[in-house]
This record gives structure tokens, sequence and C-alpha cells, in this order.
């Protein structure tokens, strides 16, 4: 069993890194062992430590994770340092963190079972400059997320690239203070999703060649829930044209191909200085949640949704799917640049809806909008005399404060 | 720079181990507190004759009523407190141990799971040990010639060759959790939590050498519980295969044991607003008309966690029966499917309305 005179050598290796007291650089190359050493060091780490893996291809038959507060975990390049979890064996992602204060950077993570590099009930989590790609391009069998922040505060995401996630390229989950930036999301069902999160800025990102781009979520059910606050601007949401390739059951499923930004059931957004074209469903949709539910806190209609100076390209022109369908029969073809549902509370239906909860559009001359007045869960129309008047929904909302983060040393 | 950091350590770490070989008769309390975990399973003592998982004195043979699946492995578990101390009672949760005390499992298999005595193969033996500040969770695997254990911190893979679940012997290769995946399952609000030894899994009968007792009552007279009540004020799961049990009782001890130290609002599931344990009493949490979240390819293209009445519409099935990375679940520590819980679990969503 040369199996066990190996992972004796090994726990010596251990014990000497256990044994330093400075930080220090736990180097890891990428030879027949790699996978071990790797696993070890990500579990020997001692705070303040960097985790260097050196650049190569690693071929893991096991998710790795990550347990130790304040460790850093860098490789020398995306295109240089490749973990491949194309044999994986084991483990529901490809690297899990679940401690605080950790730097994820400068490598690729390639063709995880599940999902890519997740971190959970991580306060101060940066995941900068990483890949995450499944190779093969759009499938079902891909992995639903890239990278994967949740249940987590103090989120840094930038500069990273995901290709092929079957749920969402870049998804963050009941996690607060948030912000995503530089980042590319393509050839993913959602390319980034902001799901159940309070205080998040998402800019200066390109999503395209997804299903949909950028989605802002809730939904019920959960821990966490009633999102809010949240910023969406300066992207580029452009030419989103993947079929959707989720497996059915997720909610994703229902995004139709050509959804630029879509905001359901959230309180509290802003969508502004963003480009959208070429997205052949509609750029922006404001949206009730459509499915039933049985949640006595989950509140199913958008609040205090506010989308203003965004440029827009050509787009709406082949609404897709069921929920094209839904908006075109009532909107027809071109889809408008906005569309809202115009779902509210029955209540609210009979009486008024406040200052603050409103939907409220200002966009350049010559911008198309629809408020298609669907009242229903359901999504069945109620009403089929739509309003397209846009200037009827003119006013602003207080944009929330920028989003600080303690790791973040500046823009 | 670590090259040399390295080698002066190995040297350091081999001198301390062959210092440390010692034969151990009892218990060395010394090795369960000590700050790093000893080299070898035998430093600690447990086994009088580990070949035979013969308990060292003062330490308790145990078994629960419904146990957790890894691959058909065989367990024997055991439990040992430090002279005077006992542990505190708790009617719902693990319950409370003192600093010193050892929670021990070792995984074996048979050649023939129809023989289950013969030919037994000991593969690994995972100790969950009590600091002042925490538990540690360590697991040692055997070695060839079944003389000792030794410490694998970064987990191991053996390949197993398992005779009687199938028509031809089933080969398999068999996970060792490194220490983060230890913590995968045995995570409660972050920090590192026994699983097994709660009220009402322990609240049954065990064949101990002087005779079979109730172990609640057991642990008592042994002075290692404090706080119990008489078995019957105590709660109490059945043995899933149990098929005297009620049906549903069955499935939920099932489901406490094999999903809910993840899929709880303290677990690592969290997230997934899935909660599977024992008490659970919000239909939507256990499941029933439960929409995924985070599933991904894991949802099989089924709409809800649990369809009422439909096993081939819930998702929680497809997990269970797949061996795919990625579906699968629990996502660690299996990799055969356990068709008798599947049809466990089948019979009960199918009389669910």
């Amino acid at each position: 069993m040369r199996a066990i005179f190996r992972a004796a050598a090994g726990l010596a290796v251990s014990l000497a890194l256990t044994a330093a007291v400075a930080a220090a650089e736990l180097r890891v190359e990428p030879d027949d062992d790699a996978n071990e050493k790797l696993i070890e060091a990500l579990i020997l780490a001692q705070p303040g430590d960097t985790v260097l893996i050196a650049a190569g291809r690693y071929e893991l038959t096991d998710g790795l994770s990550l347990d130790v507060d304040d460790v850093t975990v860098r490789g020398e390049g995306t295109d240089r340092t490749v973990l491949s979890f194309k044999g994986q064996t084991g483990a529901g992602e490809g690297l899990l963190v679940t401690s605080d204060r950790v730097v994820l950077e400068d490598f690729a993570v390639e063709d995880t079972r599940g999902d890519g590099v997740k971190s959970k009930g991580s306060d101060q989590i940066t995941f900068r400059n990483l890949r995450v790609e499944w190779t093969g391009g759009p499938k079902a069998e891909n992995g639903a997320y890239g990278v994967y922040p949740v249940s987590s505060k103090n989120v840094l995401i930038e500069g990273v690239l995901v290709r092929g996630a079957s749920d969402a390229g870049i998804y963050v989950g009941q996690s607060e203070d948030i912000v995503v930036r530089n980042s590319r999301a393509e050839f993913n069902v959602a390319g980034i999703e902001i799901e159940n999160s309070f205080r998040a800025d998402v800019y200066k990102n390109v999503a395209t060649r997804n299903t949909g781009g950028i989605l802002v979520f809730d939904l019920p059910n959960l821990p966490v829930q009633g999102g809010h606050d949240i910023r969406v601007f300066d992207n580029d949401v452009v030419d989103n044209d993947t079929p959707n390739f989720a497996p059915e059951g997720n909610i994703v499923a229902i995004v139709p191909k050509g959804m630029g930004i879509m905001v359901m059931a959230n309180r509290n957004v802003h969508v502004f200085n963003n480009r959208l074209s070429g997205n052949a469903t509609t750029h922006v949709l404001i949206a009730a949640y459509p499915e039933d539910y049985e949640d006595d806190d989950y509140l199913f209609v958008p609040r205090g949704v506010y989308v203003h100076d965004n440029e827009y390209g050509e787009g709406g022109g082949e609404p897709d799917g069921e929920v094209g369908k839904t908006i075109s029969d009532v909107s027809g073809t071109p889809v408008p640049d906005i569309v809202w549902d115009g779902v509210t509370t029955i209540p609210e239906y009979f009486s008024w809806v406040s200052a603050e909860n409103r939907i409220y559009v200002d966009e350049p001359d010559g911008t198309t909008f629809v408020n298609l007045k669907m009242i229903s869960q359901l999504l069945l129309p109620w009403s089929t005399s739509p309003d397209t008047d846009i200037s009827g929904y003119k006013g602003s909302l207080p944009e929330p404060a920028p989003v600080k983060l303690p790791q973040d040393g500046g823009a | 720079m670590g090259i040399a950091r390295l080698a002066a350590a190995l040297l350091v770490s081999v001198t301390l181990c062959a210092a440390l070989v010692v034969p151990a008769l009892a218990v060395s309390d010394a090795a369960i507190l000590a700050e790093r975990p000893p080299k070898l399973l035998s430093e600690f003592g447990f086994f009088e004759d580990s070949r035979t998982q013969k308990p060292a004195e003062g330490v308790v043979p145990f078994a629960i009523n419904t146990p957790l699946f890894s691959d058909n492995a065989l367990k024997f578990r055991f439990v040992y407190l430090p002279e005077g101390k006992a542990a505190r009672y708790d009617p719902q949760e693990a319950f409370a141990f003192p600093a010193g005390a050892a929670l021990i499992k070792t995984f074996a298999f048979p050649a023939d799971m129809r023989e289950p005595d013969k030919d037994v193969r000991l593969i690994e033996t995972r100790v969950l040990i009590r600091h002042e500040d925490g538990w540690q969770a360590w697991a040692y695997l055997w070695d060839e010639a079944q003389q000792d254990a030794v410490l694998k911190i970064a987990g191991a893979k053996v390949d197993i060759e398992l005779g009687g679940i199938a028509p031809e012997p089933v080969r398999f290769t068999y996970s060792v959790p490194n220490k983060n995946q230890c913590k995968g399952c045995h995570a409660f609000n972050g920090e590192i939590a026994p699983l097994g030894p709660k009220a009402r899994n322990l609240n049954g009968e065990f064949a101990y050498a002087d005779g079979a007792a109730n172990q609640l009552e057991h642990w008592s007279a042994a002075g290692i519980l404090q706080g119990a009540p008489a078995p019957r004020d105590a709660p109490a799961v059945p043995a899933w295969g149990d098929e005297a049990a009620p049906l549903e009782a069955r499935a939920r001890a099932w489901l406490d044991v094999n999903c809910a130290h993840c899929h709880r609002r303290e677990g690592p599931a969290s997230n997934s607003g899935l909660f599977l344990t024992y008490g659970e009493d919000d239909p939507v949490a256990l499941g029933i008309g439960k929409r995924p979240v985070a599933a991904g390819r894991g949802s099989g293209g089924r709409e809800f966690d649990i369809k009422p009445g439909d096993p081939d519409g819930s998702i929680l099935l497809y997990r269970i029966e797949s061996t795919e990375p990625g579906v699968m679940m629990p996502e660690l520590g299996r990799g055969l499917p356990q068709p008798d819980a599947g049809k466990l679990l089948r019979d009960w969503i199918a009389t669910l309305r």
C-alpha cells in the first residue's frame, strides 16, 4: 500500500506547516500528488498565509475546501493556473470556502460537476481575477453556479469571468454588502444574479451571450428574504442570445432567451447608466414572482424600482418562450425596451401604492415602455389595455449609498 | 525557505512520532487533550484489541437506532469519558460532552454483506475529541496488516470490493474524509459537533457483554450521562428498516440522520431553506411543495423537493437515488445507492396528499 507511506510523508509535511508561526507562503506545484497537497495546504494553512498554486494544469478528483480565516489562495493567472475538475468523483463544488477574510485570485476552475467556487457564511470574501468555466459550452449537465457566495457578507467579486453555468455565472445569494464589478459573464443561463440579498452594487460588468444578462430576484421560503437596496449601473448588457439550458424546476428556467436586466420581487432597485442592446425578448423587465408559494413573510411584487438614464439599442424583436409570449401577446412585437408586468397586490389594486413603493422610469426620448397591467401571481392577463405612456412613470427615488467593503481599497 | 522549514519540521515530527509509539493498554487522557492529534490511533488506547474492536476499559460501545448510510460500511461506535465526568442529557441535540470526552467510530467492510462477521476489513476510525474550546475531528486509516491506523489529515481513497449487495461483487472507491470534509457534515452554527449521540437515536437496546439494556439507562448507570429521564419519557426514533414501525416515522428518522446534519437551520445547507430534522413541522421547510433554489441539475427536471403522492416528481428522491457528484445527496460520504432507503422514501411520499 504505497498510499500509506505517502500519507505518512504527507503528515510530516503537514505538521511542519502547522508549526509555522509567521505568515508563510505555501507553494503547491502541479506534480503527481498535487491533489492531496492542495487539500492539505488548504487545511493546514494558518491565518495570514498565502497558498500559492503554481502555474500548471491540475487534474483534481475531489473538491477543495478552505476553513481557515485570513488566507489568500492565489494562482499565477487564469490561463496559467488551471484547476480542472473533469474527473471529480466527490463533493458538490470545486472549491468551498467557509472562513472569513479570504482572498481567491488569479486562477481558473474548470468543469466542476456541481458549483464552481462557493463561499458559505464568509465575512469579507474576495473573488478576484478568476475564471470559472465549463469548457464544453452551455449544457444542462454543467454545474449550476460559477462564483457562488451565499449566506456571506462583504462580498467582493471583480475581474471574474464565468462561462457555461447552467444556472447563474455570478450568483450572490442571501448575502449582504456586495460589490460585483469589472467582471464578465457569458454563455450562462443567468449572467449575474443577485438573489435574496441586501445592499449590492453591480457595475462595469459585461453580461453577454447569456440567456438573461443581470437578474435581481427575491424568492420565498428561504432563511433570508426581502432583498433590497441594489444598484445596477454602468454595465454592458448586450446580445444575450443563448437558449435557456437550465434544468427544469430551477427558477431561472423561466428566463426567456434575450432578457437584458430582470428585477423580480425586490425592493429599492436602481437600474441606470447601463448599455443594453441585442436582447431579443426585452431589455428591462420588472416583474412579480410568477409561481404559487406558501410563505406569509414573502412579498411577491417588486417595490420601489427606479430605471433611468440607460442606453437602449435594438431589442425585443424575438420574444422567447412562455414569458416572451405572455409579454408580446399584450405588448405586441417588438417588445418595448422596458416592461413592467404591472402586478400589484389585490388591496393595492383597489386603492393605491405609496410613493416609495412605485415603479419609476425616466429615460431618454424614444425609449419604449409598457405596463402590462397583469394582476395575478400566475401572469394571467387581467386587463387587455396595457399602458405604454412612459411619461406617466416619471419620478425618482433616493439612491442607496454606495456599498463600502472593509477589504476594498477602492474601485 | 518553505523547503528548509519543511525538512526541519519533518525531522522533528519523525522523532516525536518515534518517541510516542508505545503500546497503550488504557485510554490516554493526555493524547485526547494534546494540542496535536497523535499520529497513530493506538496512542489513544481506545482498544484492548483493535483487530476485533474490543474496547479498553471505560470505553463504552453503542449503536444508534437509525444510522447514517456510508456505502454499506459496518460501523463500530464507542464513547469515552474521563474518570468522574459525564455528558449532559439534551432531549433534542447531541449531548453536551465535557473536555476530554471522545467519540470513536470505526468503518469496516466484510468481504460479503451476507456474512457481516466474516473477513471484516477495518478501513478507518474517526475520532471526535472534545477539547475545552470545542470538538476536533480526525480520521485514521487502517494499515493493511490491520495492526494500527495512521492519521490522515487530507483524507484518502480506498478501493473496496463488496459482495452480497448485488449478484456480482461491487467494486467502488470509498472516501476517507479530509478534515474539512468532516466539518462539512459535523457543523452546527459553524462549529464541529457530534451527530449520532442524540437521545432519540440512543433510546434503544444494546447487547452489552453482560446482557442487553437500554442505552440511556446504561449510560446513566455507568455515570457517563447526567440528567436523562426514564427511556419511556425520552424521545425515540425507530430503526428505519423496522417495518413494524410507522412508515412516516421511519422515513423521517432516515432523513433526520442522513440529511439533517446539513439540512437544518444551523447546518451547512441552511441557505437551501430545506430542513429535514425529525422535529421539523413546517411542511414547506420539509420540502413539501417547495421549489428548489440552488439545486442546479440536481433538480432532475422536477419542480418540487417533495411532490405529495408523486415520488418520481420529487427532487428529494432524484438526488438520493443518484450517485453522480453534483447531483447526489448527501454530497459527501457516499458513492453507492441505498435502494431500500429509496423504496422507503418512495412509499412515504406516495402516501402524502
